[in-house]
């Protein structure tokens, strides 16, 4: 996968909530199919099915213990995707906190030319 | 009680669009000005050492044109966004689309993609928050503009930036 393709692959495996509930509890530690299956109204061929979207979005796998077969998280691409929404996030909070100062001061005082409101 | 954003949050409602949400200690009506004025809005658009806005012309209505233009003042080299207003709700919504000008600037940014831009100003205990949604009509365009899209001629100064602040520290 091209890393555009690895980032679509993660954000639509993110886009549903059963997955992210999924997620959530797996960053807690490991969970057998049956432990992911429990929380959910579902049976476990549909919990199957939403391991095997994060999966193959490399977000998660499945550690070495033949009997349980246990899930875990895989960090990297998570980290990939916040990444690149957190570079353009930066870009905004800059801008934002130098529109926070001009409010500030067109609060603190109003310019003469403008006719106080209210 | 309402989700706070402190800090501007960033999310992707759609395949297509970019949302960015973001709290401002004022009422809406100033968060508005700050938009809409020219004067107000070149005063924290620019914001950054080493760059200019020489172009900040801004029809405000129904079918209005605005122009925006940043200039690095090391080497001349310019870009800008061009548009026309679509909906102007005053103080609650602004829309209005966008077409990135890269005049000699290099960006991955694409030329002919029409950006469709939605602000919503909505006040609530002496706090406004702004939510826009950008939407890039393709996913294409939209994962260029925040991979690299204004950010890549701006990233440059920050680096600069840092250093002078690293130098002081010294």
């Amino acid at each position: 996968m091209t890393p555009a393709e690895r980032l679509d692959a993660t954000f639509a495996a993110l886009a549903d909530p059963t997955r992210r509930a999924i997620l959530a509890r797996l960053a807690l530690g490991e969970a057998s199919v049956a432990e992911l299956a429990e929380p959910f109204a579902m049976s476990q061929p549909a919990i199957s099915k939403h391991l095997k979207v994060l999966e193959n979005a490399g977000l998660i796998s499945t550690a070495q213990d033949a009997q349980r077969r246990p899930r875990k998280i895989e960090a990297a691409p998570l980290a990939e995707a916040s990444a690149w929404i957190e570079n353009y996030r930066q870009f905004w909070e800059r801008r934002y906190g130098a529109l926070d100062q001009l409010l500030g001061q067109l609060q603190a005082k109003p310019p003469k030319s403008r006719r106080k409101r209210h | 009680m309402a989700k706070r954003y402190d800090t501007a949050a960033v999310d992707l409602p759609s395949d297509t669009e970019v949302r960015v949400r973001r709290d401002f200690k004022a009422p809406r009506t100033l968060v508005w000005q700050a938009h809409t004025d020219p004067k107000l809005l070149r005063r924290w658009l620019v914001g950054y050492p080493g760059w200019s806005m020489p172009v900040c012309e801004m029809d405000v209505r129904l079918g209005g044109t605005y122009r925006w233009r940043w200039r690095q003042d090391a080497d001349g080299a310019e870009f800008g966004f061009f548009g026309t207003f679509i909906e102007v709700s005053e103080p609650a919504r602004l829309t209005y689309d966008q077409f990135y000008d890269p005049d000699g600037f290099t960006s991955a940014m694409q030329t002919d993609n029409r950006c469709v831009i939605s602000g919503s100003f909505d006040e609530a205990n002496g706090v406004t928050t702004l939510t826009t949604v950008m939407d890039f009509g393709t996913k294409e365009a939209r994962d260029a503009a925040v991979s690299t899209g204004m950010t890549d001629g701006m990233e440059v100064n920050y680096q600069a930036l840092d250093k002078v602040f690293e130098q002081q520290g010294d």
